[in-house]
């Protein structure tokens, strides 16, 4: 590894931290702006003032805002989240469980998803402008087109309701056997993966017949290549960098995106917990949640940065 | 010698490849129009024989590339071969299908690009792409592959042979390029090769190296090879055979010295005999209107030196021409003059003031007496405007020419650079590349300039095309007594046009001074370099150049 590789990661890396913070305050601003008063949601519309006034004192509400957000940011820093107002938990440990479900959905269905619609691209590359692509790509347009929860009901309808393959509600709970769990996820994976399919496929597409273009990939026709192997071996390699952008944006997706789906499948997960508390005017959640979504997102695309870095030989192995 | 004993049906030992009325055609899609049919060769025939060296000749659209891919059944775009027979090795490939194909290229026939820079992969070593067609074809295992590549490397006198292949593509240089290029196409050990304008893309004094080694490498490994350039002289010292092509058609077929020395067709004698502009040289006058001083420029804040202590001088209705290889600072050179990139140090004096250094700080007069041709054209102009609004635009921005007063002048404009009314209303993509240049000629003349300053002006066209724009901007010189800084790499051009020449190497100016002076012996080291590299139609001139050289050119 040589030295200007690793500064422009550095880089990257010290960007994406100060777009958190960025990020945090705006986060912190915005619940502030809200109207209503958290020690009046606690206590209900019956409190008194001197109970009133006691509750603002302890949570440190008549502490200017600024204090209130490094106390706030202090917190984040060193793993403690908060209480959730309506039920009094503590948010990091309600949170741990969750985050975990939605991480193990998002990676069964970028597991399918990611190289299911790579090589789907190369294939529709390999048969461009026949009726191979204009199949895939119809297809992927299709599935992309319908709204997801279109999707999932149209998948419980059918593998749930007609054929009872899968459950139509996808409860997990802790010590759940592996097998059955993959069982459980196997319908709201789908419907993730045919929402994500078809952009990744896409691009994919784009990206490889923009390289074809190139005198390099006339040079490797001429030596006698197949058309498949001169895509894979000679095209794809160059047309990494943006391929990964549009995977990571994709898989950022699956994480913080995933709210309907999980709605749809009960499945207990970020998504639900943030729509819960939504409704429920939970403002420290709902901040909690927020900052991770944006935590996840900013790291996604520091990581397809990188990797475009690090694919790139000119950078990787400078004169 | 060859045309007498090629008789079509009767296959002849000894030889290895036997194009027969061959015909190629490709689907056109002009703009506004049906999609047409065209013709690109018209049953053209040729055979080679083994170990033999044929060189297709001919200026862009005469379908030489065409014709030797067509040896590989490979059609860029969407060309088609519809006819004849191309028999490889005894049988006709085109009907082997695509299987037969891929078969055969890699393995009896490998390419040689004219841009190995763009012709390698950037995301691969060298030597997985050097060996990769003959580990493709099972000729050799990778170990003795990549021994026979090593071996190559060091005949191609590429420097560290051994650990050169470990490297990526853009770790090499351009010339150094064009011979691992070589060396890739000779590893699979084929029948012929197709060379497709190695070194065009070369500096002069890179291109002499490259053709010595690809000229010792097809000797001593017996191969044979289609030498594909628009270049007489270059290919006169590689090859044994000479077809001259024009617009698809065979123009004459002979060997190398009859076709040099005396050519049957007078197509041929034109592209013999080109570039011979007789051209007096003018005394300099008593005060140049344009001075640059001293000047000193750098790229990326000061960190990359490109110009270092120029100064030369302009003087009016004359031609100073900048002569140098690429990365020498000539272009750069006409950016600080035009203010586009300001100097750091030194001035630029134009009629006794000096000029500003930031093109924002100049007044709208001072932009109108120096305007620029490109080399491009076509880039050079918007495509979605007609001849007549590109020529009058500078009429109205410098003038305020409106109405019938600017269309008039549009027409006399067209008039001098002897293009018919027709092309008012002409779309530059319906122009071909040496109109195209015209009409960035009449958009500069139209500003009335004391200087026009011409960047490599003619290196994108044709020799033939090229020779005419020169004649044009002598004979506008003599008209308008517009003076003009030409840049090019090009020293037969330059001979032809200039009145004083600055010679540049690295960002220095090495030598400068009237055409005569600069171009009389004692020289230095660098011009004597680069005047000795530019070929010349003699067979055996590539021998003698090699020897007689003092300097190793910078390419290595």
């Amino acid at each position: 590894m040589s030295s200007p590789i690793l500064k422009l990661i550095a880089q990257r890396i010290a960007l994406g931290i100060l777009l958190l913070l960025a990020i945090s305050v705006l986060i912190f601003a915005g619940t502030q702006i809200l109207p209503g008063d958290v020690a009046q949601a606690i206590l209900g519309q019956s409190a008194t003032p001197e109970s009133l006034a006691n509750l603002r004192e302890q949570l440190g509400l008549n502490d200017p805002a600024y204090v209130r957000y490094f106390h706030w940011l202090g917190g984040v820093l060193t793993g403690d989240l908060g209480t959730a107002m309506s039920s009094g938990q503590d948010i990091a440990t309600s949170i741990k469980g969750r985050l975990w479900n939605t991480l193990f959905l998002a990676f069964w269905a970028a597991i399918v998803a990611i190289p299911l619609a790579i090589t789907l691209g190369l294939i529709a590359v390999r048969f461009r402008n026949g009726w191979v692509d204009k199949l895939i790509s119809g297809l992927a347009l299709a599935s992309t087109s319908f709204p997801e929860f279109f999707i999932g009901y149209l998948l419980v309808f059918y593998f749930a309701v007609q054929h009872q393959w899968f459950p139509a509600i996808s409860t997990v709970y802790d010590g759940m056997p592996f097998g059955e769990r993959m069982q459980a996820i196997a319908l709201p994976a789908t419907a993730l993966t045919l929402v994500v399919l078809a952009h990744m496929m896409r691009m994919t597409r784009a990206a490889i017949l923009n390289v074809m273009q190139s005198a390099y990939v006339e040079t490797a026709e001429l030596k006698g290549l197949s058309a498949f192997a001169v895509i894979r071996k000679h095209a794809f390699p160059n047309a990494i960098a943006p391929i990964i952008n549009v995977v990571m944006l994709n898989l950022a997706y699956l994480i913080v995106g995933v709210v309907v789906v999980e709605v749809i499948f009960v499945y207990p997960g970020m998504g639900q917990y943030l729509v819960d508390h939504v409704t429920k005017r939970d403002v420290p959640v709902v901040q909690a949640v927020g900052l991770i979504f944006a935590a996840v997102y900013i790291s996604l695309n520091i990581i397809a940065d990188i990797a475009a870095i690090v694919a790139n030989p000119r950078l990787r192995h400078p004169k | 010698m060859a045309d007498s004993n090629a008789k079509p049906g009767q296959p002849k030992p000894g030889v290895l490849l036997d194009i027969r009325n061959l015909r190629i055609e490709a689907t056109v899609y002009p703009p506004g129009e049906a999609p047409k049919n065209i013709v690109l060769v018209h049953d053209v025939s040729l055979t080679l024989e083994k170990g033999k060296v044929l060189g297709l000749i001919g200026e862009s659209g005469a379908g030489k590339s065409t014709i030797g891919l067509s040896s590989m059944g490979y059609g860029r775009g969407g060309v088609r071969i519809t006819g004849g027979e191309v028999i490889l090795n005894g049988r006709d490939i085109l009907k082997g299908g695509k299987e037969g194909f891929r078969k055969l290229r890699g393995r009896e026939v490998c390419y040689v690009a004219q841009s190995a820079a763009a012709a390698f992969n950037p995301a691969h070593r060298l030597m997985d792409q050097v060996v990769e067609a003959t580990l493709l074809h099972g000729t050799a295992t990778r170990a003795e592959a990549e021994k026979r590549a090593v071996a190559l490397f060091r005949k191609l006198s590429l420097p560290n042979p051994e650990t050169i292949g470990e490297r990526f593509p853009h770790q090499v240089s351009g010339g150094q390029l064009q011979r691992v290029m070589t060396a890739m196409a000779l590893c699979s050990e084929p029948d012929l090769i197709v060379f497709d304008e190695p070194t065009t893309a070369l500096d002069v004094t890179t291109q002499i190296d490259v053709l010595a080694a690809i000229k010792d490498a097809i000797r001593d490994t017996h191969v044979a090879a289609l030498y594909i350039t628009h270049d007489l002289a270059v290919v006169a010292q590689v090859s044994d055979e000479i077809m001259v092509l024009r617009h698809g058609r065979l123009v004459e077929w002979g060997g190398t010295r009859q076709i040099i020395k005396e050519p049957r067709q007078e197509y041929t004698n034109a592209l013999v005999s080109v570039h011979e502009i007789e051209h007096q040289e003018q005394n300099p006058g008593a005060t140049p209107f344009l001075s640059v001083k001293n000047v000193t420029a750098a790229y990326g804040g000061g960190h990359v030196k490109v110009l270092k202590n120029v100064s030369v001088d302009i003087y009016p209705g004359q031609t100073l021409a900048v002569v140098g290889e690429s990365g020498s600072g000539k272009s750069t050179l006409a950016r600080a003059i035009t203010g586009l990139l300001p100097p750091e140090q030194g001035t630029v004096t134009f009629d006794g003031r000096p000029l500003a250094n930031r093109l924002a700080g100049r007044p709208k007069e001072d932009l109108r007496q120096l305007q620029m041709i490109y080399q491009m054209a076509d880039v050079a102009m918007n495509p979605r405007q007609t001849v007549g609004t590109i020529i009058g635009r500078p009429l109205e921005f410098y003038f305020g020419m409106r109405g019938r007063e600017r269309d008039k002048r549009v027409a006399e404009l067209l008039d001098e650079i002897e293009m018919g009314k027709g092309f008012v209303d002409r779309y530059p993509a319906e122009l071909s590349g040496g109109q195209k240049q015209r009409v960035c000629i009449a958009r500069s003349l139209a500003a009335k300039p004391k200087l026009i300053i011409c960047d490599e002006v003619t290196s994108a066209l044709d020799p033939l095309v090229a020779n005419g724009i020169l004649k044009l901007l002598l004979d506008l010189q003599q008209h308008e007594k517009v003076a003009y800084l030409f840049i090019t790499h090009d020293l037969a051009t330059v001979k032809s046009i200039a009145d004083s020449i600055a010679v540049m190497y690295r960002g220095e100016v090495v030598r400068y001074g009237s055409k005569s002076k600069v171009l009389t012996p004692p020289f230095d080291a660098y011009t004597d370099l680069l005047l000795s590299s530019v070929p010349e139609m003699e067979i055996g001139w590539l021998e003698k150049a090699i020897k007689g050289r003092r300097m190793a050119s910078a390419g290595n």
